[in-house]
């Protein structure tokens, strides 16, 4: 579930990326994501090869945990682009605050 | 368990690297595509890892105080710990590298072919026609 929520993220924002980015750097959070989704892929087919096709078929609870797992992660990415974005400042907003 | 510390160790490795880089770049010196597209490796890795390191948190994998790993602290654990980072880790250091440079090599193509394709004027196009015409080509 985590692995799922996390691709969608990715795909999510490669798409804003494509169409809207402006210097928003939408391309370093859709490679974090992508970064992430390669590593739990990896992890996945890890679990898989331990326990075969149970693998699918989590329990609710699991599950669950997971489903609220991938949503903060999905959180946490966000955060760290919005600190970045905030920090590069590209169209000099926080600069024009700070400076009046 | 602690995979994502090796996918960390190589973000430690590949930012030494774009520093380096960066150093040459000013300096004019000639980089490869590879060298070029760093950065995107980078944001790859320290990404993932970030979001990876923040998942074993949650399972309680990851602790605030020494040895930091749960697992670090009974030497039983720690051989599967070192097991796991082996395989899965090096495993997902590997795959997020190859990504990279599959990305890498298909955007230099698409370059490389956006190079080629250089539009000609429409006008300056139908008077090339009209002159092999003339010559009596096409």
């Amino acid at each position: 579930m985590t692995l799922l929520i996390t691709v969608f993220a990715a795909i999510i924002s490669t798409v804003l990326w494509y169409r809207i980015d402006e210097d928003r750097k939408l391309g370093m959070l859709s490679l974090m994501y992508w970064g992430a989704s390669a590593m739990w892929l990896v992890d996945a087919i890890a679990e898989y090869m331990e326990l075969k096709a149970e693998y699918f078929t989590p329990a609710l609870k699991d599950m669950l945990n997971d489903a609220y797992l991938g949503i903060s992660v999905v959180a946490l990415g966000l955060i760290i682009w919005l600190i970045r974005l905030l920090y590069h400042d590209p169209k000099g907003k926080i600069r024009q605050l700070l400076e009046r | 368990m602690a995979c994502f510390l090796v996918p960390t160790t190589e973000a430690v490795v590949t930012t030494i690297i774009q520093k380096k880089a960066e150093k040459n770049k000013k300096e004019g010196k000639e980089q490869g595509i590879f060298l070029q597209r760093i950065g995107w490796l980078n944001n790859m890795l320290w990404g993932g890892s970030a979001l990876l390191a923040f998942e074993h948190v949650w399972h309680g994998e990851v602790t605030p105080w020494f040895p930091f790993l749960t697992n670090a602290e009974d030497p039983a654990n720690l051989t599967a710990m070192l097991q796991e980072m082996g395989t899965v880790g090096v495993g997902m250091a590997v795959t997020v590298t190859v990504l990279w440079a599959a990305m890498v090599t298909a955007a230099e193509r698409m370059k490389k072919k956006m190079g080629k394709a250089i539009p000609v004027p429409v006008k300056q196009d139908r008077q090339m026609r009209e002159e092999r015409k003339r010559e009596g080509g096409i």
